[in-house]
């Protein structure tokens, strides 16, 4: 375990989600609060899902149930950090000086989405990565000596789809749309349920990354993006106007 | 303590707000042995009051028309445009308060992390006199709250102390003092924590060169903090030396002693805060009366006082200003307003709060902010002229256009800002770093989202109630139960999870 490696993980884990940060929300000091209020509320779902999987002391060893109740807290929670932020819409209109669009809502839902998944990351690999820098080998027993690695592909992963699914699932809500709620409860719930596949765990990887991109196109979509936006962005024409 | 500065900029804002600062000294004795060294750490544990912002006269907003008849009607519209303002620079005044807060965290949490002698309990402070060392949990619980009680008793008392030395004008007396008790922190703890960076990393140092470094720290540090500096400087220095205050109080501490001195400290702050005879509260009221600064040596600002040009008849005038704003009795501020009235129309942005500042509360504050003596000398003259200036108000229209234009001009150049005690830093500093030393990051970013999320939600009480409030309580309260939690309940499910890679 080198630093190298704890350094190439990290960068995995955190380095897209950190990208977003700096590009999007470090300049707006009320995008950093709603973020940092992301970041609480995903803390208190896993504290309460952390209580009941001690109280119910049975069950410790059996990592499903804590996984399924810990998810379904988590949905709990992002549907309360929907009504708080719904409830503080009108309050935070006052703050910007554009007149309200529906992308203000769209960039809440983004900002908390990455709040949520920033500490749902952060819990997840930041011991781990802790361990990284120490002494002792990856694998030595028998295991996949892959084990950084994976973690921080997985990592990755989780945080970019917590802030797809916020997209998702605040548009559900606001438009009442359960289906697009219940997608994004139930895609949480089959990939935390697959991570659980233990010898599996490369192989879960890719339905990962395809459920992401899936979701991402998901979001993309119900923002008001579309494959000629996409095109227009990437062929770096300006809107309304045609390119020389 | 946290205020605002109120600035005024071509948004057209004003603010009125409510100094409130918590002035508790700390005594700390350095090292194994009992010292005699009463050195005092005036700074030590300045509570955190949030100086609420209530903007006053947005009569600016309607810049433009002058007359005394838009008096009213302004006054409705403005308290409106008033709590938008509020909320709007809220939030960027609460981003200038987290950034601090953070980079002091993350200074403590990296050296507890990276240099063990702040976790080795090599002799405690003289005010700690129970070690915990019995065995069971009842004797540890017995020791610790008898430490705190003493703790805090030995705060009450320095502040009680230093509240009548205020009173009776002892000036030269307290910033000795203060003088004192940043140079042990400057040379002493800085010199001690440099020594344990350099052992811990293998880094051979010879003593010429440590003496140099060590004074040209020490000196530009007590010139900053204590005169004049450039911002980013001051507040770089004020961060260390809340850091290094706090790896103090994390090493020589006993465990469970720090925590109940930081839950003690809290209840302290709220008591001491809200109830009307507490010491704290004598100490701002005197503070406000005689419209000074308290201790600005010992406070972090986050913005430059800048310029503030007056009339251009008045020569005197041109004097650096103190943005802050002190709102005190209602009288006054209603004294103030019909002055004020008038001019605020004209001047496109400052309200009867603003002159009333000007005109009650003008200290000369180069940077950060000099001290009582100096705003004691100068206020008389930026008194004279914001009254110059006031009355220019009430003169033809001429000669407003002229003074409109000039405010205008420097109201741009103004800021907001935000002020804020190191008693906070260094608590929350303390209680993440001790948080930090299990060796446990999700503790250590628990406690960190807790403290953040404390202050916002301090701020929030303060925009609802308008009042002053103490922070220190909601944070350390916060960060006291998600260490607890995390580490005890928390830990043991994502330690779980985690090697078995499960993803929730």
């Amino acid at each position: 375990m080198t630093v190298k490696e704890f350094f190439g993980c990290t960068f995995i884990a955190y380095g897209p989600a950190f990208a977003l940060f700096i590009f999007t929300i470090a300049r707006e000091p009320l995008r950093i609060i709603i973020l940092i209020a992301g970041c609480f509320f995903w803390l208190l779902s896993l504290l309460f899902s952390s209580v009941l999987w001690n109280i119910v002391w049975p069950l410790k060893d059996q990592l499903a149930f804590g996984v399924v109740f810990s998810v379904l807290f988590q949905e709990i929670f992002r549907f309360f950090i929907y009504k708080l932020l719904r409830k503080a819409d009108e309050g935070l209109q006052t703050f910007s000086d554009e007149p309200p669009t529906a992308s203000d809502k769209h960039t809440i839902a983004y900002v908390a989405g990455l709040g949520f998944g920033l500490m749902s990351g952060a819990f997840s690999l930041v011991n781990v990565l802790a361990m990284a820098t120490g002494p002792g080998t990856v694998g030595i027993n028998g295991d996949t000596p892959y084990f950084f690695l994976t973690s921080a592909l997985m990592t990755s992963c989780f945080i970019l789809l917590h802030t797809f699914w916020n997209v998702i699932f605040f548009w559900g809500c606001d438009k009442r749309n359960f289906p697009a709620v219940g997608f994004v409860v139930g895609f949480h719930m089959l990939i935390s349920c697959l991570t659980l596949i233990r010898p599996l765990q490369p192989a879960t990887i890719i339905p990962a990354y395809c459920i992401l991109l899936v979701t991402m196109a998901i979001a993309y979509k119900l923002v008001g993006g579309s494959v000629n936006n996409l095109m227009a962005f990437l062929t770096c024409k300006r809107a309304g106007y045609a390119s020389n | 303590m946290s205020q605002y500065n109120s600035g005024s900029d071509s948004e057209h804002c004003n603010e009125r707000t409510s100094l409130m600062e918590v002035q508790v000294d700390v005594r700390s004795g350095v090292g194994e042995a009992v010292t005699t060294q009463r050195v005092s750490r005036s700074s030590g544990r300045r509570s955190q009051q949030i100086q609420e912002s209530t903007p006053g006269g947005a009569e600016g907003r309607e810049a433009g028309d002058g007359g005394e008849d838009h008096g009213i009607r302004h006054r409705e519209d403005e308290e409106e445009e008033d709590t938008e303002m509020t909320l709007k620079y809220g939030a960027k005044h609460v981003i200038m308060l987290f950034a601090p807060v953070s980079l002091c965290m993350a200074v403590v949490v990296a050296t507890i992390s990276s240099i063990t002698f702040y976790t080795e309990k090599n002799g405690y402070l003289i005010y700690t006199p129970f070690h915990e060392e019995g065995a069971s949990t009842a004797s540890k619980v017995g020791d610790s709250l008898a430490n705190a009680a003493i703790m805090v008793g030995v705060i009450l008392v320095m502040t009680v102390f230093l509240v009548i030395l205020y009173k009776y004008r002892c000036y030269k007396f307290i910033h000795g003092w203060l003088i004192l008790s940043s140079l042990m922190l400057l040379f002493l703890f800085a010199y001690i924590y440099l020594g344990e960076v350099l052992q811990a990393y293998n880094i051979p140092c010879d003593y010429i060169t440590l003496a140099i470094v060590m004074w040209n720290f020490g000196a530009v540090g007590m010139v900053c903090i204590h005169w004049k500096g450039p911002l980013l400087l001051q507040q770089a220095y004020l961060i260390v030396i809340s850091a290094l205050m706090a790896l103090v109080f994390i090493k020589y501490l006993p465990d469970w002693t720090t925590w109940f001195i930081l839950g003690a400290i809290s209840l302290y702050d709220l008591v001491a805060v809200l109830c009307p005879k507490g010491p704290l509260k004598v100490l701002v009221e005197t503070a406000q009366e005689r419209n000074e600064p308290i201790f600005p040596a010992l406070i972090y600002s986050s913005t430059m006082m800048w310029f503030v040009g007056m009339a251009d008849s008045d020569p005197e005038a041109k004097k650096k200003k103190k943005k802050k704003k002190k709102r005190r009795a209602e009288g006054d501020a209603q004294a103030a307003a019909p002055a004020g009235a008038v001019g605020g129309e004209e001047e496109g942005g400052f309200g009867p709060d603003w002159n009333e500042s000007r005109g009650f509360q003008p200290t000369r504050r180069p940077n950060r902010g000099g001290n009582a003596s100096d705003a004691s000398v100068n206020s008389e003259d930026a008194r004279q002229a914001a009254q110059n200036l006031s009355n220019g108000r009430l003169s033809p229209s001429g000669n407003q256009q002229q003074q409109q234009q000039q405010m205008e001009e420097d109201e741009d150049e103004e800021e907001r800002g935000v002020k804020l005690g190191l008693g906070d830093f260094i608590f929350y500093s303390v209680l993440v770093g001790k948080a930090s030393s299990n060796g446990d990051w999700n503790t250590t970013l628990a406690c960190f989202v807790a403290i953040l999320i404390g202050l916002c939600l301090t701020l929030l009480l303060l925009a609802i109630f308008k009042k002053a409030l103490p922070a220190l309580p909601i944070s350390i309260t916060f960060g006291l139960i998600f260490n607890f939690a995390t580490a005890n309940l928390v830990t043991p499910f994502t330690d779980a999870l985690a090697s078995q890679q499960v993803y929730v």
